[in-house]
């Protein structure tokens, strides 16, 4: 079974503010904790892709009608928080393991080592199969 | 290099009877699949410049077998045990009748269907080991990344290294679970590949082709088994109806609506001679029944032709056999096509509590109440069943169905 487990930026629980306020050790052990998972996940044949998104400072919105020009937005939003950080996409036996990951994604280490606590959206990936 | 057609069919043929020779030999499953594998990959790369051997099986075995005594004279001179290094033959010569039969091939299917490996790990490894496709082609199949799928196989085949048995087929109670295992694995195959043939993926289809093959495989070294008939049976009683499952969009057609003439004739009529097989060697089981419901419909001339009082029956059996609300379900389809939907619906309100999160359940009951006439009941079924379902062919068919009774 195929899931997306997705992470935005709002999404973290406790009080933990933007890693670009954390001491350089927490930032590394959190960018450790994410490839040591995905090395993981990879060895266990169960990775199918595990992606980073660029700042919401970087996104843009698009909207059109296919007629007039396109009307283009871009940031900085008040609604940064619901914006996409990241995603893995995963292929497991049953969605407990998919949740399991997912708490293994959530716990993902803070400033002094905390536990983030944040937030994962578990999706089913739609398929051609039913299961 | 991509090697000739013929070469490939070769190869994947001759796969699972290479292998099961030199898992007799040598013993180690994993290590002997890797040199399986190298074999071929060498077979690939000269047959088609050097010309196909005479025996190219024969072939196969010896550099397999090389390759083994290679690595464990390797391994051996590492750890510098002088009398293992003598012991391994120098030229291991093919002996007559060690090329192995269909009997081998079930061996080696019982071997990738080990109980300590997941569903999807014994998948992979019986299409690799026994089916003889590439990681490449079973990525593809299953829609992961390659790197992905050569990590399943890896790790099922050091799964099976941590608890090796030997290469010979078991008796009595472990046969008959073992087999249980195969049949299973062999059935989730042909589904994976069935079921999702309705959106013109041809890379899918073959995986049923692939499953009808093992299956074959499977009846040719046990063919007084009435599961393993059963299920080929199945298989290819279902399998005849892809021609029609899908229209030119590539949507799902349902079985009600499908052009019959577009059904595999050949295969039907296979199907049925190997059900009548099975049903004579006494023993009733599961896929069977399943086949023989199959049949049921195979048999119709047409949709409005189909005796339902007797699948409706065949179900009851089943549910004998294995209680189980997915076929709950379908008896209750059953016998609505055969009393009407009121009787079909009435079974299906039973079935809330286990079912209610599933879209099968949600999609019955709206078939029923749009042919009682409570058209908009059966919308809001039709609904929640596209909410539901994981099945993108399927959320499609459901949204349109829903569409079109809500226009009247």
């Amino acid at each position: 079974m195929k899931f997306m487990l997705l992470q935005n930026y709002g999404s973290v629980e406790a009080d933990i503010g933007p890693m670009t306020e954390w001491k350089p050790e927490d930032v590394q052990a959190h960018i450790d904790f994410q490839k040591d998972l995905n090395v993981e996940l990879r060895e266990r044949g169960e990775l199918i892709e595990g992606t980073a998104l660029t700042a919401p400072e970087l996104a843009k919105f698009v909207v059109a009608d296919g007629k007039g020009a396109p009307v283009v937005t871009d940031g900085p939003f008040p609604e940064s928080k619901e914006l996409l950080a990241g995603f893995r996409v995963i292929d497991v036996e049953s969605l407990d393991r998919a949740l399991e990951i997912a708490a293994i994604t959530s716990a993902a280490p803070g400033p002094d080592g905390q536990p983030v606590r944040q937030r994962i959206e578990v999706r089913e990936v739609m398929g051609p199969v039913e299961h | 290099m991509r090697p000739a057609a013929e070469t490939e069919d070769l190869l994947r043929e001759a796969a699972p009877r290479v292998l099961a020779a030199v898992v007799r030999r040598f013993g180690d499953f994993a290590d002997s699949e890797d040199a399986v594998q190298e074999a071929m990959i060498d077979a690939a790369r000269q047959w088609p410049l050097q010309g196909t051997p005479e025996n190219p099986t024969g072939w196969l075995v010896h550099v397999a077998s090389r390759r083994m005594t290679d690595r464990i004279r390797s391994e051996a001179s590492r750890r510098g045990r002088e009398e293992a290094v003598a012991a391994a033959e120098p030229e291991p010569q093919v002996e007559p009748g060690e090329i192995g039969d269909a009997d081998d091939t079930l061996t080696l299917m019982f071997m990738c269907c080990h109980p300590a490996l997941t569903p999807a790990s014994a998948i992979a490894l019986t299409l690799r080991a026994v089916a003889g496709l590439d990681t490449a082609e079973i990525a593809a199949a299953f829609l992961v990344p390659e790197a992905t799928m050569a990590q399943r196989i890896s790790r099922a085949k050091q799964t099976i290294k941590r608890s090796p048995e030997p290469f010979r087929m078991p008796a009595g109670a472990e046969r008959a679970e073992r087999l249980r295992a195969v049949l299973r694995v062999v059935y989730l195959i042909f589904n994976e590949g069935y079921v999702s043939s309705g959106g013109g993926e041809l890379a899918r289809a073959d995986l049923a082709e692939e499953a009808i093959r093992l299956g074959r495989i499977a009846h040719l070294a046990a063919p007084r088994d009435p599961e393993v008939t059963g299920l080929l049976a199945l298989m290819l009683l279902t399998d005849a109806r892809r021609p029609a499952r899908a229209d030119a969009d590539g949507e799902l057609v349902p079985l009600e609506e499908q052009d019959r003439s577009r059904w595999d004739r050949a295969r039907t009529d296979e199907g049925l001679a190997l059900l009548a097989e099975a049903v004579a060697a006494g023993a009733v089981g599961e896929y069977q029944l399943q086949a023989a419901i199959t049949a049921e419909h195979a048999r119709a001339e047409g949709a409005a032709a189909t005796n339902w009082a007797e699948i409706a029956a065949l179900y009851a059996l089943l549910e004998g056999m294995a209680a189980n609300p997915m076929v709950t379900l379908n008896r209750a389809i059953a016998v609505a096509m055969a009393e009407g939907p009121e009787a079909g619906l009435a079974l299906l309100a039973e079935l809330d509590e286990p079912l209610g999160s599933h879209h099968r359940l949600h999609a019955a009951r709206a078939h029923l109440l749009e042919r009682a006439g409570e058209a908009e009941a059966a919308v809001t079924e039709y609904e929640r069943a596209a909410e539901l379902t994981n099945s993108l062919p399927e959320q499609r068919y459901l949204t349109k169905r829903a569409a079109r009774l809500r226009q009247g």
